[in-house]
């Protein structure tokens, strides 16, 4: 009895186990031709951005796709530069996929030889189907990630200076939104109210972030920070610019305007404190956020002023998606750069509020549609007139951008009325000094 | 085997934490004093050639060094000095028994503990001007709102509060110990003597105590030379360079602006400048107990 116990458990125990065998056998799947790269991994480091966080969400789905694992740090943008630089420096980096600032960083890593050359992956119509469009692409936005006919990244946002006022106290004083610099001074005295706690303007003011967001101004003065590889920012027009930014954030600015970066700027605007504020087109999401911003009804989009240069606001590619030179992976990696551009995956990004660099998102009436008001029209009217710089366009920017950085916290503090002229002249030394170690020194 | 350990123990032991040493402490320092004397840089073409002690030539024509050095002392001092005296005092009165010791010595334990990144972000938004509260407290106070970081008179002292506030119970723990360690003879006779709490503080106290407080001196004072976390998170040197002590620059200048040699001589100065403070407050103590 228990011999014949044994024996049928035995036999059943093989039959169960076959069954189960050829049935898991029929059901697995060829490898389809997406899971080419199924198992491989992707390091990507990305930066702190709302395209950044419109896309985390979206990952898993990428990963069942192709089979691909991907780890995604993210860093807060000077970090991200540094972090990079150390790994990528010590030439055995495990990073496959960065997010790169091409003003920032695009010539130093181009000299280093950091970024892997995008011409062969794209084209090659293996690596690279038609149907991914890469000619849809803003002709601008890939100027921007291509250095002498070499593309070194994909760029995928575009900013462009904003001026951002509170439609309910212009309302209230019968103000519209100035079209010129003289406007926007006068708008800033008459709602500038410190004694109830209400600041007429503010803007970056911390040493090397001011550099950007004054670029608009200087060019509505007609100023520049280069000139056919010189620096240029002893010119009248660019102190009368110095001058004014000082003047109009010491006296109608919040106090501590000197320590803002954009962070601290926006939290000033979203709790109500400001009545204008002038920066990147992409820091718009939070002042709408409810959850951030106290005033989130009642924000208004307008285009940054004229000066009496002209109206000249910067429109840039600030943010890039590249594949690193000693990636190990570098075809995976492609398959992921492809993947979180491309215009699917763009569309969400640009309705989670980012401005995104495909042409037929643009013209999508859908995404038009749940655009913030202004935003569209202002976007139309940048293309015209917009310079693609926010920065001097050199190797060693960091160090001149804390150059003058250092000149505007000056005028800051004193309201524009310290030496400018004077002080100004060593900025200038410093900066062709920086260009000739560099090697650009004169180059157009 | 066992023969060869006993005859050679002198050495053998002592082996791994010389290899930890050699490796962890004295490489990194040899490699940065080599590194200081080339002009390697990412910016700036071609490879990295040795130059002597030209990034040395350079460092001290540079304004932006003495900047820092005057910054880099203002700084320490303010704070150590602050938390010596505001430690000790502490540290006196954790001394005696009463209820509820150990729960006050818990919480004011606490901002040791805490991370310094964290600490940075808070204290940030304690001192923003318009909606932080420390020009709240201020206003409470019937004083005048500062702009506590953003202004070049006032940054110094807003960071040196939030060192003084982090690091005092650390001075508190090492003075304790000591008290715990004087011996009672002296106390019996000053009370005999019929001595004052004041005269015993002044005669008794501080004197055996003061080998301790050196120590914690000492200590604090080499970190605070070196502060690095808190200062970077709340103002990055600034305003301007209003807040930029030497090791902020030494970092500003390898990881902003990636001049690897002139940042190893920033921080060979650093060196110096820390090594030299405290053999010179230890050659100080020796001089004073002859």
């Amino acid at each position: 009895m228990n011999n014949f116990i044994k024996r049928s458990l035995a036999l059943a125990g093989v039959v169960v186990m076959t069954v189960a065998m050829t049935g898991c056998g029929g059901s697995t799947p060829k490898a389809t031709e997406g899971q080419k790269f199924s198992g491989q991994t992707v390091r990507f480091v990305a930066s702190n951005h709302t395209y950044t966080d419109a896309i985390k969400p979206l990952i898993p789905e990428f990963e069942k796709q192709t089979g691909i694992k991907v780890n995604m740090e993210s860093y807060f943008e000077d970090q991200l530069t540094q972090k990079l630089t150390v790994e990528l420096t010590s030439g055995a980096s495990t990073i496959d996929v960065f997010m790169t600032r091409p003003l920032q960083e695009g010539r130093l890593f181009s000299k280093n030889n950091w970024y892997e050359s995008l011409n062969p992956y794209l084209g090659d119509a293996k690596k690279t189907s038609a149907d991914w469009k890469w000619n849809d692409f803003q002709k601008s936005a890939v100027a921007a990630t291509t250095l002498k006919d070499n593309t070194y990244a994909v760029p995928i946002v575009t900013e462009w200076q904003t001026l951002f006022y509170r439609k309910d106290l212009f309302e209230q004083a019968g103000l519209q939104p100035p079209k010129t610099l003289e406007e926007l001074e006068a708008a800033a005295k008459k709602l500038h109210n410190p004694a109830e706690g209400m600041y007429g303007i503010v803007s970056r003011g911390q040493r090397g972030a001011a550099v950007t967001q004054f670029s608009s101004y200087l060019y509505a003065y007609g100023g520049d920070f280069l000139k056919d590889g010189k620096c240029v920012l002893d010119s009248p027009e660019a102190i009368k610019a110095i001058q004014y930014y000082g003047r109009i954030l010491n006296n109608y600015g919040p106090p501590g305007v000197t320590n803002m970066s954009w962070p601290q700027a926006q939290a000033l605007m979203a709790s109500g404190k400001v009545a204008m504020w002038t920066d990147a087109s992409t820091l718009l999401p939070g002042l709408l956020d409810p959850q951030k911003s106290k005033v989130a009804d009642k924000i208004g989009l307008a285009m940054f002023p004229a000066g009496p240069g002209g109206q000249h606001p910067y429109m840039v590619v600030p943010w890039a998606v590249s594949i690193s030179a000693q990636s190990k992976n570098k075809d995976a990696a492609w398959e992921f750069v492809k993947w979180l551009s491309s215009e699917d995956i763009m569309k969400k990004a640009q309705l989670a509020g980012n401005t995104t660099t495909r042409n037929a998102i643009w013209n999508d009436p859908a995404v038009l549609a749940k655009l913030h008001p202004g935003m569209a029209e202002i976007a139309k009217q940048m293309g015209a007139i917009a310079i693609p710089y926010d920065r001097p366009v050199m190797t060693a920017v960091v160090e001149a951008r804390d150059s003058i950085g250092d000149l505007l916290v000056k005028s800051i503090e004193t309201g524009g009325t310290a030496d400018i002229a004077g002080m100004v002249k060593g900025v200038v030394v410093k900066v062709n000094e920086l260009l000739t170690k560099s090697g650009e020194f004169g180059q157009p | 085997m066992t023969r060869f350990i006993e005859r050679n123990i002198y050495w053998l032991f002592p082996l791994p934490a010389a290899l930890f040493i050699l490796s962890m402490m004295a490489f990194p320092v040899i490699y940065t004093i080599w590194v200081s004397l080339t002009d390697w840089s990412m910016t700036s073409s071609g490879t990295a050639q040795f130059i002597g002690l030209q990034n040395y030539v350079d460092l001290f024509k540079d304004p932006r060094f003495y900047n820092s050095i005057k910054l880099t002392l203002y700084f320490t001092i303010l704070a150590v000095g602050v938390e010596t005296v505001l430690g000790v005092g502490i540290a006196l009165i954790l001394n005696r028994d009463f209820k509820g010791k150990n729960i006050v010595k818990g919480i004011l334990l606490l901002p040791m503990v805490a991370t310094p990144v964290a600490i940075g972000l808070a204290w940030t938004l304690f001192y923003e001007p318009t909606i932080g509260l420390g020009n709240y407290l201020l206003h409470l106070l019937g004083m005048p709102a500062s702009n506590w970081l953003a202004s070049n008179t006032s940054v110094i002292p807003s960071l040196a509060i939030v060192d003084i506030w982090e690091w005092t119970p650390m001075v508190t723990l090492i003075v304790l110990a000591g008290l715990a360690a004087l011996p009672n003879d002296p106390y019996e006779a000053a009370m005999v003597d019929g001595a004052s709490h004041w005269q015993v503080f002044r005669y008794i106290t501080l004197p055996l105590l003061s080998p301790t407080i050196l120590v914690a001196v000492v200590l604090r004072g080499i970190d605070a030379f070196k502060t690095f976390d808190i200062i970077y998170t709340m103002t990055a040197g600034g305003p301007g360079f209003a807040s930029e002590t030497l090791n902020i620059y030494a970092y500003n200048l390898g990881f902003g602006y990636f001049k690897f040699g002139a940042a190893s001589s920033a921080l060979v100065a650093l060196l110096a400048l820390v090594l030299g403070s405290s053999l010179l407050v230890l050659w100080m103590r020796r001089s004073w107990e002859e």
